[in-house]
C-alpha cells in the first residue's frame, strides 16, 4: 500500500479534494471562458493607470473605497471593466451628484482622456467587459429586422417598444433611448447598469448587439410615418389628445354653432 | 331653362315621389319640428357623426384588412420588420398602411373617430345626468344610451385586437386572462371563446365578425331606436322665459337644423381627418408582430378601457385563498367583472332610483340646472371621480415616468384615495351647489351686489344692489325643488293601514339624504317681504329703484 492510498482517510483528505475539485474548475472555467478584458489592458499605458488612479481617489473613493472594494451602498469596482467606468462617466451618471432610486444622466464631468484614464485604472483592477471597438457599434453593419425582434423580445418590456422607456419599481426607471450614444447603449448591455440586467455576448452576440443598435438607429433615422408621435407611449398619449385636442376643438365649434340663435 | 321651367321639373318630380311614397306628410312634419339650441345639446351629436365616419372608414379598411391568423413573411417596406413571420392579419394591416394610398390615414381616422366617439358619449352622458335629462318620460332613452357605450367599449376593444400587433395581442392576453378570472367557468369560456388554447388561430375571424357586423349592427339599430324616442319625447330645454314644460322653444329642423346639423357633421369629420393626419394612433409598426412572449412597457389599453387596466394594478393580491385544495382567486374577477357591474348597475337603474325617493311621477321636459339637484350632482361627481382615479392607475408607469414618481408609492396613495376622493368629491360638490343655491337666493331677495358702496351723512354704510330682471329672476326662482319624504300615519284618514311599511321606511331615510339640507327657492312670499324690508332703508340720496342694503344691518 503506497503511502497515498494509506492516508486517504485522512481528516485533511476531503478538504485537499474540494480544494483541487475548486481549482480544476476555476482553471477550467477561466480557460473555456473568452475573457473581454484585454482590449483596454493592453491598450493602456502604465501612466494612463497611474492618472485613472489619482482621479480614482479623488472622484470616486469616498463612497467606493480607497480599494475601489465598495462600500455600504456602492459597490465594488474590481471586474466591472472598463465598460462599465466608460458609461457611468460617460454618460454623467457617475460621480453620483446625489442619492436617489438610481443614478441618473447628468451633465459629464470627467473630459474624455480622463474618462479613459479612469477606465484604464479600474480595468487593471480585474478583468471586465472592455469599451466595444467602432465596428461593432457601426449601424451599417447589423439587420435592423433582427436587431427588432432582440429589442422586442429583450429590451421592449422596460424600455418600452419604441425605446421611449418606462417605469420600474420604487422610482427606478429605464430610460429613453432616443439620445443615447451607440456606443453607450453597447456597454448598457454588456454591463447591466442600476436595474438593467447584462446581456454577455454568451446571450446577444456581438453581432446581434450590432443588430440592435442598427434597429435603433433605424427607427431614430425614419420619419414618423404617421404625424406626431405623441412621445411614443402609445394609448395613454392617445386618449389625452383624444379629450383635450379631439373634444376641445368640437366643443368649441359646438358652443359657435349653439351662439347663433340666442 | 326659365325659372318657370325649373319649378315646373321640380314640382313634377316632387309629385311624382310623393305619389309613390307618401313622403310630403313626413317632410312636412319633420321639417317644422322644432329643436332647441344650445351647445351641450350637440354633445350627442358628435357621437352620431362619429359613428357615421366609423362606418365609412371601416369600409375603407375592410377591403385591405385579411381577418387571418396564418402566418406569412412579411416583405413589405418598413424595414425593421422585413423577413419576420407576421400573421395575415398584421401583414395586410401593415400593406394597408404603408402601400395603400391614405391608408394609413384612413386607418388613423378611423381609430381616432372610435376614442372621439367613446368620449363624445361619456360627455354627452354627463350633459343627460347633470341636468335631469333622464327623468321620466327618458328612463328607457338613458339605458339605450348605456347600453350603446358599453358596446362601444366591446367593440373599441375588438377592433384594438385585430391587427394582432404586439400591443393588441398583450390587450387580448389580458382579457383572456380576466375570462380565466371567471369562478368556475373561467377556463371553458376561454376554450369557447379562442376556439382551444390562447391566442390560437380562431379568435381573428371571430372578432372581425364581431367587430364588423354584429355589434355594428346592433349599435345601428339602438341608435335609431335612440333618435327616434328623442322625436318622440321631443327634445328637453334648459329653463326660461318663455320655455315650459308642454312647449319647445327653438328652431324648427328645415332649414336651420338641417344646415347646422349638416354642417356639423363635416366639422367632426374634418376634425377627426385633422386628429389621423397630425397625431400617429396606434403605430403597430413600432410595437411589431405579436408574440406571446414578449411585452412593451407601457402597454396600455384605448384609453375607455383603462379604468379596469387601473383597478387590477391597484387591486392587492391577498385576496386569493384556497378552499379544500382548490385555489380561489378573486383578485382578477373582483376588480374586472365585479366592480365594472357595481359600476354600470347604479348608473343604469339612476332613473328609477330617482322616481322612486323622490315619488316624482310626472314628465320633465325642462332641465335642471346641476346647483339646484345638489345631491345628484354630487353623486354623478363622485362617480366620475372613482372613474378618472381609476384610469390615472391605468397609467400608472406613465405618472411615476413623467412625475418622477414611485410606481409603488402611486400604487399604495390610489388604493387609500380610490375610496376616500369619491365621498369627499361628493362632499364638495354638494357644498358648492347648495352655495351657488344660497347666493341665488341671495339675488334674488337682494338683488346683484354692484360694489358701489356708500356711507350716509349718519355714517352708516351700504352697498348699493341692482335688482334682477323678471326673466333673470325667473330662472333663480323657477325650479323644482323636492322636500324630504314625511312620515305618514299608519293609517290614512279612512282608518286603512298604509302600503309601504320596511321600504317606504328606507325611502324616507334615502330621501332625506337627498334633500334633507335643500335651499328652497324663493317664495314670492319671501320676495315681497325682502322688497318690503328693503324700502325701510330707501333713502332719497341713493338712485331710483335700487334697492339698499345696510352692511350694519346684518345682510
Amino acid at each position: 500500500m503506497s503511502a497515498l492510498a494509506a492516508r486517504r482517510r485522512h481528516p485533511l483528505a476531503t478538504a485537499l479534494i474540494v480544494l483541487l475539485g475548486l481549482l480544476v474548475t476555476g482553471v477550467g472555467y477561466a480557460a473555456v471562458m473568452p475573457s473581454t478584458a484585454d482590449a483596454s489592458t493592453s491598450t493602456a499605458s502604465a501612466d494612463d493607470i497611474e492618472q485613472g488612479k489619482k482621479l480614482f481617489l479623488a472622484n470616486c473613493s469616498t463612497c467606493h473605497g480607497i480599494d475601489a472594494e465598495g462600500r455600504n451602498q456602492a459597490p465594488s469596482l474590481i471586474g466591472v471593466g472598463a465598460a462599465s467606468v466608460d458609461f457611468q462617466v460617460g454618460t454623467g451618471r457617475m460621480p453620483l451628484a446625489m442619492s436617489g432610486p438610481q443614478a441618473q444622466e447628468a451633465p459629464v464631468r470627467l473630459s474624455d482622456e480622463q474618462t479613459a484614464q479612469l477606465s484604464a485604472y479600474v480595468a487593471s483592477l480585474g478583468a471586465g467587459p472592455s469599451i466595444p471597438s467602432q465596428d461593432v457599434l457601426d449601424p451599417e453593419a447589423g439587420d435592423a429586422s433582427k436587431g427588432a425582434m432582440i429589442f422586442r423580445t429583450n429590451c421592449a418590456m422596460c424600455h418600452n417598444a419604441a425605446g421611449a422607456g418606462g417605469a420600474l419599481t420604487r422610482g427606478k426607471f429605464a430610460p429613453n433611448l432616443d439620445d443615447v450614444s451607440y456606443k453607450h447603449i453597447y456597454e448598457a448591455m454588456v454591463t447591466g447598469p442600476q436595474s438593467m440586467p447584462v446581456f454577455p455576448d454568451t446571450t446577444i452576440t456581438p453581432d446581434e448587439k450590432t443588430d440592435v443598435i442598427a434597429y435603433l438607429a433605424t427607427i431614430r433615422e425614419t420619419p414618423n410615418p404617421g404625424g406626431m408621435a405623441l412621445g411614443k407611449l402609445g394609448p395613454v398619449s392617445e386618449g389625452l389628445v383624444a379629450w383635450i385636442v379631439g373634444l376641445t376643438l368640437l366643443i368649441g365649434f359646438a358652443v359657435w354653432l349653439g351662439a347663433k340663435s340666442s | 331653362m326659365s325659372d318657370s321651367a325649373i319649378n315646373k321639373v321640380g314640382a313634377t318630380t316632387g309629385n311624382w315621389l310623393d305619389e309613390r311614397l307618401g313622403a310630403s306628410g313626413v317632410v312636412k312634419g319633420f321639417s317644422r319640428k322644432v329643436f332647441p339650441d344650445h351647445w351641450s345639446f350637440m354633445l350627442g351629436e358628435i357621437a352620431l357623426y362619429s359613428f357615421v365616419i366609423l362606418l365609412l372608414s371601416g369600409t375603407f379598411l375592410t377591403f385591405f384588412f385579411v381577418p387571418s391568423a396564418a402566418e406569412v413573411v412579411y416583405d413589405g417596406p418598413y424595414t425593421t420588420l422585413a423577413g419576420q413571420h407576421v400573421s395575415e392579419a398584421f401583414d395586410s394591416t401593415m400593406h394597408l398602411s404603408f402601400e395603400v394610398r391614405g391608408g394609413l390615414l384612413m386607418r388613423q381616422i378611423h381609430h381616432w373617430a372610435a376614442l372621439i366617439f367613446v368620449v363624445s358619449m361619456i360627455v354627452h352622458m354627463f350633459r343627460i345626468f347633470f341636468t335631469g335629462a333622464f327623468r321620466k318620460p327618458r328612463e328607457i332613452n338613458w339605458v339605450i344610451g348605456m347600453i350603446l357605450a358599453i358596446l362601444a367599449v366591446v367593440e373599441g376593444f375588438l377592433g384594438y385586437s385585430l391587427p394582432d400587433d404586439l400591443l393588441s395581442g398583450n390587450g387580448l392576453r389580458i382579457a383572456q386572462g380576466i375570462v380565466l378570472g371567471i369562478p368556475v367557468v373561467g377556463s371553458y369560456v376561454s376554450f369557447f371563446l379562442f376556439g382551444g388554447g390562447f391566442p390560437g388561430e380562431a379568435f381573428i375571424p371571430r372578432f372581425y365578425t364581431l367587430h364588423v357586423l354584429l355589434i355594428p349592427a346592433i349599435m345601428l339599430a339602438l341608435i335609431t331606436f335612440h333618435l327616434i324616442l328623442v322625436v318622440v319625447h321631443k327634445h328637453t330645454q334648459y329653463p326660461g322665459p318663455g320655455k315650459t314644460n308642454s312647449n319647445v322653444v327653438g328652431f324648427p329642423l328645415f332649414p336651420i337644423y338641417t344646415a347646422k346639423a349638416g354642417g356639423f357633421f363635416f366639422i367632426v369629420f374634418g376634425v377627426t381627418a385633422l386628429m389621423g393626419a397630425l397625431f400617429t394612433i396606434n403605430g403597430i409598426w413600432v410595437y411589431g408582430p405579436y408574440d406571446p412572449s414578449p411585452i412593451g412597457a407601457g402597454a396600455q389599453p384605448d384609453f375607455y378601457m383603462g379604468f379596469l387596466d387601473g383597478a387590477v394594478r391597484i387591486m392587492p393580491g391577498f385576496v386569493e385563498f384556497t378552499v379544500w385544495g382548490h385555489t380561489v382567486s378573486p383578485n382578477i374577477f373582483l376588480p374586472t367583472l365585479v366592480l365594472p357591474g357595481l359600476m354600470v348597475t347604479p348608473a343604469l337603474l339612476y332613473p328609477w332610483i330617482e322616481a322612486w325617493v323622490t315619488g316624482d311621477k310626472r314628465e320633465h321636459h325642462l332641465l335642471d340646472r346641476p346647483r339646484n339637484q345638489p345631491t345628484r350632482t354630487g353623486l354623478g361627481v363622485m362617480a366620475i371621480t372613482l372613474y378618472t382615479l381609476l384610469w390615472i392607475s391605468g397609467g400608472n408607469d406613465i405618472v411615476a415616468t413623467h412625475l418622477h414618481l414611485s410606481i409603488n408609492d402611486i400604487t399604495h396613495v390610489l388604493r387609500v384615495i380610490v375610496f376616500v376622493f369619491p365621498p369627499l368629491a361628493y362632499l364638495i360638490t354638494k357644498r358648492i351647489c347648495l352655495g351657488l343655491q344660497r347666493k341665488d337666493r341671495e339675488k334674488v331677495l337682494h338683488g346683484r351686489e354692484t360694489g358701489r358702496v356708500f356711507r350716509t351723512e349718519e355714517g352708516e354704510v351700504f352697498e348699493l344692489h341692482a335688482p334682477l330682471s323678471a326673466n333673470d329672476r325667473w330662472l333663480l326662482v323657477g325650479f323644482d325643488s323636492p322636500e324630504p319624504a314625511q312620515a305618514l300615519p299608519a293609517t290614512d284618514s279612512s282608518g286603512v293601514r298604509r302600503p309601504g311599511g320596511a321600504l317606504e321606511k328606507v325611502r324616507q331615510k334615502i330621501s332625506k339624504f337627498y334633500f334633507e339640507d335643500r335651499v328652497a327657492p324663493v317664495t314670492p312670499a319671501e320676495l315681497a317681504e325682502a322688497h318690503h324690508h328693503g324700502d325701510h332703508e330707501e333713502i332719497s340720496a341713493s338712485g331710483g329703484g335700487d334697492e339698499k342694503h345696510a352692511i350694519s344691518s346684518g345682510h
